[in-house]
């Protein structure tokens, strides 16, 4: 008999579901009982960097908005540091910065939205710095395991970003682009299936 | 420790996403393969939670939104611990819980079951795991309810989990499902996990040391994160 790895599974993911409003943004749902909600101020008001807000829509297979899903964001400060104790950094972050948030959508229009500062570049393996980019996690009825996925800015340098060049179509790069609209805003949808998919990642 | 990767996570072990049977993934459920990333800073990373975020009560549904009185059903005590694939503690983590009420209902606007809203149960909670990685709840125990799937679908009483562990990469939402519920085997939302060892680990046995004589009942669940590497041979992320 050879020995026994021992090592756990990692517990099973299951739907968010159409109620997911409940559990992590109540007020949504309809009423209020936390003092505080968590995850509507991402920056803070104090962290120095450029202020924007960022706005979008989730698509299904067939073009129609996605009107119950929850996204997280994860971010960097505008220096590229994560509020995180292994960031070799993060004594250095920005004060007042959370560099998390999660919004939801408009139930008739399915439009999200959030407003933070853009990230800088943050360190990647083998020293290869990573263009400014906002980490999302995606989940909804109707999706089975949570959908990482990165948001970048089409007015920044990509061309050296080590992820985006690790896909493989071209032209599917496009997909992690915010679009700038106007000053300070961002227009990033996500395409969950079909033409035009958004580029979701096994992290 | 040093920064390290996360175990890749076991996608035969995880659920599809493209499961027919769960009609609301056919149309979202992305077509093209995932893109395997390496561990970097930004998902060794995650968001860090301190009992500053949170208030005593909030992991104690059978009070944070009582009214009048405590809410009708059955009072029990969901525990377990947040563990990651080593079997290590998670500790200091957020865990999150909502469910439906006894009857089968959720307080949602979108909500349109005829079972009746409670006035005394709101139908979330939240709490930080302590050093050891332990976490508990006190809720009542939810009903089961219909779904439009096919016509006559129910699901099984659960409670709806989500997990953040240490990394946005440990990240997870979950469904905690009750021993011995007939209506489990049946579900489809359950069926997307390809193996039926997976839907054991969702199950939460019933556990009568825990259980509070003349009091509540208590069902233990313990969660497991995704576990890491305690050793980088090569590829050293930068700045360690
Ligand atoms: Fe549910």
């Amino acid at each position: 008999m050879s020995q026994a790895l021992n090592y756990l599974k990692e517990t099973p993911s299951q739907t968010a579901g159409p109620y997911v409003h409940i559990g992590l943004a109540p007020g949504a749902a309809g009423f209020q009982i936390f003092d505080k909600e968590l995850g509507w101020d991402i920056a803070g008001p104090d962290a120095p960097g450029t202020r924007i807000r960022v706005k979008g829509v989730v698509r299904d297979g067939t073009g129609a908005p996605v009107k119950d899903v929850l996204i997280e964001a994860w971010q960097a400060d505008a220096n590229g540091i994560y509020p995180h104790p292994e960031d070799p950094r993060h004594a250095q972050v920005a004060p007042g910065f959370r560099g998390w948030g999660r919004v939801i959508t408009d139930f008739d229009t399915g439009v999200w939205g959030f407003d933070t500062i853009k990230p800088g570049p943050v360190m990647g393996r083998n020293g290869r710095a990573m263009a400014p980019h906002i980490n999302l996690w995606i989940v909804a009825r109707g999706i089975n395991i949570g959908l990482n996925t990165r948001m970048y800015f089409e007015d920044e340098d990509n061309s050296a970003d080590p992820v985006i060049n690790l896909i493989e179509q071209a032209h599917r790069r496009e997909t992690l682009l915010a679009r700038k609209v106007s000053a300070g805003h961002y227009l990033f949808d996500i395409c969950l299936q079909g033409d035009g998919e958004t580029v979701f990642m096994d992290i | 420790m040093k920064p390290a990767e996360y175990y890749q996570r076991d996608r035969l072990w995880q659920p599809l996403a493209h499961v027919p049977n769960y009609k609301t993934s056919v149309a979202r459920s992305p077509r093209q393969a995932l893109l395997s990333l390496q561990g970097s800073m930004s998902e060794i990373t995650g968001p860090v939670f301190g009992h500053d975020d949170i208030a005593p009560l909030d992991n104690d549904l059978v009070k944070n939104y009582a009214k009048s009185g405590d809410p009708v059903g059955e009072r029990i005590i969901v525990h377990g611990r947040v563990l990651d694939e080593n079997g290590r503690a998670v500790p200091n983590t957020l865990v999150e819980i909502w469910q439906a009420n006894a009857g089968g209902r959720y307080r949602h606007k979108k909500d349109s079951y005829l079972a009746p809203i409670d006035p005394n149960f709101g139908g979330c909670g939240r709490t930080l795991t302590d050093e050891n990685g332990y976490y508990f709840f006190r809720t009542v125990k939810p009903g089961a309810y219909p779904w439009r799937n096919w016509v006559n679908n129910w699901r099984p009483a659960h409670i709806h989990v989500s997990v953040f562990g240490a990394a946005f990469a440990q990240r997870l939402i979950t469904q905690m499902y009750f021993e011995g519920d007939p209506l489990i085997a049946k579900c489809p939302i359950v069926q997307t996990l390809p193996d039926p060892k997976a839907v054991e680990q969702l199950i939460a046995l019933l556990d009568m040391n825990a259980a509070i004589p003349l009091d509540s009942l208590a069902y233990k669940f313990d969660i497991v994160l995704r576990g890491r590497r305690s050793t980088l041979f090569e590829n050293r992320l930068e700045g360690n």
